[in-house]
């Protein structure tokens, strides 16, 4: 295993706290920076309308707080990533600097998102989260430390227990998020399935 | 105990079982539009790959459409690029695509379905979490991101993960103008917008079977509001018989055939379920939403609800849609005030749809103050439309009859509320800032509520509307 890869499961980092529950991928990144054909820049957008009054002017956000700044893992509540199922929202949240994501709870589509992208998005219960939002409030600066191979969080000296579904986290270890590769090896198995399909 | 559709339709389409558990899963139809597909075949082309099944792959162009002057090259630069990317990529591919030219475009959730692409026993997929609405016929669809676009271009499969099922049957009927809209938001209210995560949802039970396909789709549709990312009805008569003649409906002696496996892959009557969930279609009124995310919905009859009353982990949301919305506790649904009426969108904008918004506004006018926008969800729903003459009922009566596209639903075009403009909407999505300006505000209802809403500029029951047809 590469150091990358292994980063991508011992992710460690700062904090930046987005409270609330619901968050939609609307607000993620609005549709109207969707115009694009790739997803380059696309951070500039994230929580746009967030972060920014109509003049361009910041807004008090957790994303422009100078005490986040440099913020890695994302905390969140409870189905965020609702709505849409664009890919442009991770991709925008990646982009700004995110390296894991850690929610009471996740939209499926958004979760699939994340790891296609090799993010892990991972759950704690609502204690767990509202403990780690006042440790960071307190300290912004507080190192978190996320294990998928133990399936914990650490940070001063506490262990917080946490949750993926299994086959992210395998995927995430084995490095096989990226799946086109995989899924292509199988092109017999493919070819035999369209065979037994009654309306192909 | 026997099998539900879903597991049978799972079974069919399973690949093989990867190393992380995950199913691999033949997608049968894949469905692709220009906002969520651009970044996935450059991917594609990056891995020197093509697209394993482009007799399986059908796009459109939906999401950027102008719906008032659709000359080329669009005014805007970005949308007039978007479009083109999409028709580079399908002739490059080899993939069918239902431009504007083609006379055939439209939402691709309404198209699929009137052209006879969507059937059932299938699973489709498609950059869109609205794809939830091909379920209706009794398929396993569903909305990916586009990095699984990517994977279902180049293999035609996707790495998922089965999700459990849950039945949400509903009881007895319901009683017109009650429509399949205002099933779809008391299930979500009821169930929450996050009810149904990890879950594809069965709805059935007699309320359900007696809609109609376009009921049918509208309820699919909006599974995803509520958690779930697929939702699906059983196959019957209804379904069968909407499918006749379609142009890509199976002909001949394939029909028989295909109506039998049909019949097949419904639900065995003693199916198991991991969830069942019951309710009474009596107890459904036309329901408006509130807040800012399509769970707060209330029926008209109430009172918008005061913070103690609500769980306490839904008040922080609460206030936050209080804040958002300039409305405050305890006051009535009926009469929030309305700037703009939009009737369309994936959910509401098929020909039952604007029929019964017609029969609403025919021989009134749209309050002075409300700017109304019908627009209908593809090109084949507005011919129909004129066909009927719909078109001069709504122009007579105040409302912009426009061509078809997403438009209003998400505000990807030129139609877009202005400053904090609060619109009656068709659509499906009541989010901070979805109609396009960043303060707007949304209240979303059935295509009846939103017509009757235009001519009284503010909510409604449509139960106490004098229709003069």
């Amino acid at each position: 295993m590469t150091q990358t890869d292994r980063n991508r499961i011992h992710v460690a980092g700062s904090c930046i706290p987005l409270p609330g529950n619901n968050i939609d991928t609307d607000r993620i990144i609005p549709a109207r920076f969707m115009k694009c054909v790739t997803f380059e820049g696309l951070e500039a957008y994230a929580f746009y309308d967030e972060r920014f009054n109509d003049d361009g002017s910041e807004k008090e956000f957790p994303m422009n707080d100078p005490r986040f700044k440099g913020g890695s893992i994302f905390l969140v509540n409870k189905n965020f990533g609702c709505g849409s199922s664009r890919e442009h929202a991770p991709q925008a949240m990646a982009r700004f600097g995110m390296k894991a994501i850690i929610g009471e709870s996740f939209a499926e589509i958004f979760l699939g998102n994340c790891v296609s992208l090799g993010i892990p998005a991972v759950t704690a219960d609502a204690e767990a989260i509202v403990a780690l939002s006042q440790a960071v409030e307190a300290s912004p600066a507080l190192e978190v430390q996320i294990d998928l191979d133990e399936k914990v969080v650490r940070y001063s000296d506490l262990i917080v227990v946490i949750d993926i579904p299994e086959a992210a986290r395998q995927s995430l270890i084995e490095g096989t998020w990226d799946s086109t590769a995989q899924l292509y090896a199988n092109l017999e198995q493919i070819n035999a399935c369209i065979e037994a399909l009654p309306y192909l | 105990m026997s099998k539900n559709l879903f597991d049978k339709i799972w079974d069919l389409h399973s690949v093989t079982t990867l190393p992380t558990g995950q199913t691999q899963l033949f997608i049968g139809l894949h469905l692709v539009h220009e906002v969520t597909s651009p970044q996935a075949f450059a991917m594609l082309e990056e891995l020197n790959m093509s697209v394993l099944c482009p007799d399986r792959t059908f796009a459109t162009v939906d999401h950027i459409v102008p719906t008032e002057v659709q000359t080329r090259p669009f005014k805007d630069a970005l949308a007039e690029k978007m479009i083109q990317t999409l028709d580079k990529n399908t002739r490059k591919h080899g993939i069918k695509f239902f431009s504007l030219e083609s006379g055939e475009q439209g939402i691709i959730h309404v198209i699929g379905p009137e052209m006879g692409l969507t059937q059932p026993g299938m699973t489709i997929a498609c950059g869109d979490s609205h794809t939830s609405t091909h379920g209706a016929f009794g398929a396993i669809s569903f909305g990916i991101g586009t990095t699984q676009i990517r994977d279902a271009l180049a293999t035609q499969t996707l790495a998922i993960t089965k999700p459990k099922v849950r039945k949400v049957q509903v009881n007895g009927s319901i009683k017109a103008p009650v429509s399949a809209k205002d099933i779809a938001l008391y299930l979500i209210s009821k169930l929450g917008v996050n009810g149904g995560i990890g879950y594809a949802y069965e709805f059935a039970g007699s309320a359900i079977e007696a809609l109609d396909m376009e009921g049918r789709m509208t309820l699919c549709n909006m599974s995803i509001e509520g958690g779930a990312r697929m939702g699906y009805i059983n196959p019957d008569d209804v379904t069968a018989n909407y499918l006749k003649g379609k142009r890509y409906s199976p002909k001949g002696v394939d029909w028989d055939k295909m109506t039998a496996f049909w019949e097949d892959i419904a639900s065995a009557a003693d199916a198991k379920y991991d969830d069942v969930i019951e309710f009474n279609g009596e107890d459904i009124e036309p329901m408006v939403t509130w807040g800012i995310n399509p769970g707060q919905a209330l029926p008209v009859t109430a009172k918008l609800p005061t913070l103690d009353s609500v769980p306490s982990d839904e008040r922080q949301t609460t206030e936050q849609a209080y804040q958002h919305m300039l409305l405050e506790a305890g006051q009535a649904v009926d009469g929030i005030s309305i700037d703009v009426a939009f009737i369309g969108s994936c959910t509401n904008g098929r020909i039952s749809d604007l029929r019964e918004a017609a029969r609403i506004a025919q021989g009134h006018h749209i309050a002075n103050h409300v700017k109304a926008i019908i627009v209908p969800g593809s090109m084949a729903v507005q011919r129909q439309a004129e066909a009927e003459g719909l078109d001069k009922i709504f122009t007579q009566a105040g409302f912009q009859w426009r061509n078809a596209g997403c438009s209003m639903c998400l505000a990807m075009n030129p139609d877009k509320l202005e400053g904090n403009q609060i619109s009656a909407s068709s659509s499906n999505r009541n989010f901070i800032g979805r109609q396009g300006s960043p303060s707007g505000r949304t209240l979303l209802m059935s295509p009846a509520m939103v017509a009757a809403a235009a001519i009284k500029g503010h909510v409604t029951d449509v139960r106490n509307f004098a229709t003069q047809a």
